[in-house]
């Protein structure tokens, strides 16, 4: 008898969850897709925000960036990715200090894991979306992030050794 | 309604005219080859394409897009690239069998596919067994599909082919037991006939619970016979790599996979005309404009778009459910469909002998 009615119940649990499926299944026909046709959307694609694309130096509307040439990114990446080149100058003041003369990020070995973008104390570099990275020679993928002519964010240079 | 006779009729006078009896017969079975074969290719094309747009749009994607509008012209370009493709000489099978193999398939597959009324007057093979025929030959592609297996010299292939043939055999059983609940229904075998009795409402309508009992263990044991998914384990391409057809290249994969998809219309095209009508127009009764209005779509039409809802509903199957596994495959044929179509077809007798139909 128990047999029986386990043969009928199941059955029509087994009859109730195809149902469900193809139901869940129709629904999503009918949803807009999500495909994106790429090269007719190029002038409105848009990559969601924590999309990794490129590493950048954020640098702000005087041409003034917040690295501090520590080299914490260039010993945090493990792909050897970034060269921090610094040279050590002496302000009018008389103190000696670290200035950062090119900030160079090889595209070609970076493997998008964030640790430099972590790592820095000052927020100096960041990632931002862009995928269109396509270049003919190696040479070309590696990239040179501090601006022509920047410097270091003034006031900033000042304040954070107290903030950190 | 247009009467398609009226087009054969006219080519065969004017060809009794222009030639000797005795070729006009043979110029009217090339004749009928050929556009048999058109219509199956193209079907076939059609079907590839509905496949991929339905499978794309199930899982939220859109499908081909870049050839053609829509990309309608992929699976044209897809032919093209089966066809120019080299045929590969296998070292170690039975070379004979192994080429006979994808033949046997398409050979059946095509005369099951000129065994369906599409329209009034537009059959090849009509008869008075014409439904029992068509179960017979369709059954002949099992024998394709064992004898790939087997000839293939190939473990994969073997395995595939043996499931295949097990889960054909049993499911043969489920269609031939819900197309004759339907036979009872009409008392007619022949395939026109059964059309024409439905001038005045569709089987489903008809025959109520014991016809719809029928349609629904018809379509679970048609979607099995034609070997697609969720009964697609002789192909599990993630076990068997692709199964019976894992040795076959070029042409001779491609008749596997053009009478893979070409079953599923016939499936599709018998359930139309055993249980929606075949190419009979929708009528309520009363509704006299509704009804006028209805004939004016052609009857070929009428048979293709139901075709296309049934051909809608096995995709629809394959892009939902999950494969089953062989046991679960004959626990579902043996313990559920059979025992409920044997109920359901006495169910159908009890009806039919007590006019309790429409």
């Amino acid at each position: 008898m128990r047999s029986t009615q386990e043969y009928f119940s199941s059955f029509f649990n087994g009859l109730g969850s195809l149902l469900k499926g193809m139901s869940i299944t129709l629904r999503e026909f009918f949803t807009p897709k999500t495909t994106e046709k790429y090269p007719e959307n190029r002038a409105h694609l848009k990559m969601f925000d924590r999309f990794r694309g490129e590493l950048i130096m954020l640098h702000n509307e005087k041409n003034e960036h917040h690295c501090v040439a520590c080299g914490i990114c260039e010993m945090n990446c493990p792909n050897d990715t970034i060269h921090v080149e610094s040279e050590m100058i002496t302000t009018e003041d008389g103190k000696k200090k670290k200035v950062l003369t090119r900030y160079m990020y090889d595209h070609g070995s970076c493997l998008y894991c964030q640790l430099c973008v972590r790592s820095c104390p000052h927020q100096a570099i960041a990632f931002v979306p862009t995928f269109e990275h396509a270049v003919f020679t190696r040479e070309k993928l590696i990239l040179q992030l501090n601006h022509e002519g920047s410097h270091l964010e003034e006031n900033k240079a000042e304040t954070t050794g107290k903030s950190n | 309604m247009f009467d398609f006779t009226v087009v054969t009729q006219w080519v065969d006078e004017m060809l009794r005219q222009l030639l000797p009896a005795p070729l006009v017969n043979a110029t009217e079975f090339v004749l009928v080859g050929i556009c048999l074969l058109v219509a199956y290719a193209v079907m076939a094309l059609g079907l590839i394409y509905a496949e991929r747009k339905v499978c794309a749009f199930f899982q939220c994607r859109l499908g081909p897009n870049r050839v053609g509008p829509y990309g309608m012209v992929q699976t044209v370009t897809d032919m093209i690239k089966m066809l120019i493709k080299e045929i590969i000489e296998i070292n170690h099978v039975d070379r004979f069998l192994f080429n006979l193999a994808p033949y046997i398939v398409i050979i059946a597959s095509l005369l099951a596919f000129s065994c369906i009324p599409f329209a009034k007057g537009l059959e090849i093979i009509d008869f008075n067994v014409g439904i029992f025929f068509l179960i017979a030959v369709s059954s002949i592609g099992i024998v394709g599909i064992l004898l790939a297996g087997w000839a293939s010299n190939n473990k994969f292939s073997l395995i595939g082919a043996m499931r295949s043939g097990a889960q054909m055999i049993s499911y043969e059983l489920s269609i031939g037991l819900s197309i004759l609940t339907m036979v009872v229904l009409t008392g007619s075998m022949q395939l026109s006939t059964i059309v024409e009795s439905q001038a005045d409402g569709w089987f489903i309508f008809k025959g109520h619970i014991p016809a719809f009992i029928a349609f629904v263990i018809y379509l679970i044991a048609g979607t099995a016979e034609t070997n697609r998914g969720p009964f697609d384990l002789p192909e599990a391409e993630s076990e068997l790599t692709a199964g019976y057809h894992t040795e076959y290249s070029g042409m001779h994969f491609g008749f596997f996979y053009v009478a893979e998809f070409v079953n599923m219309f016939i499936v599709a095209a018998v359930a139309t005309t055993l249980f929606w009508g075949g190419w009979m127009p929708l009528h309520i009764p009363g509704w006299e404009s509704f009804n006028a209005i209805m004939d004016y779509i052609p009857p070929i039409l009428w048979f293709l778009g139901k075709s296309a809802v049934m051909v809608f509903i096995i995709m629809w199957f394959k892009w939902t459910f999950p494969r089953l596994r062989i046991d679960q495959l004959l626990t579902l044929e043996w313990k559920y469909l059979l025992p409920i179509n044997l109920c359901n077809l006495f169910l159908m007798v009890f009806i039919v002998v007590f006019k309790l139909h429409f």
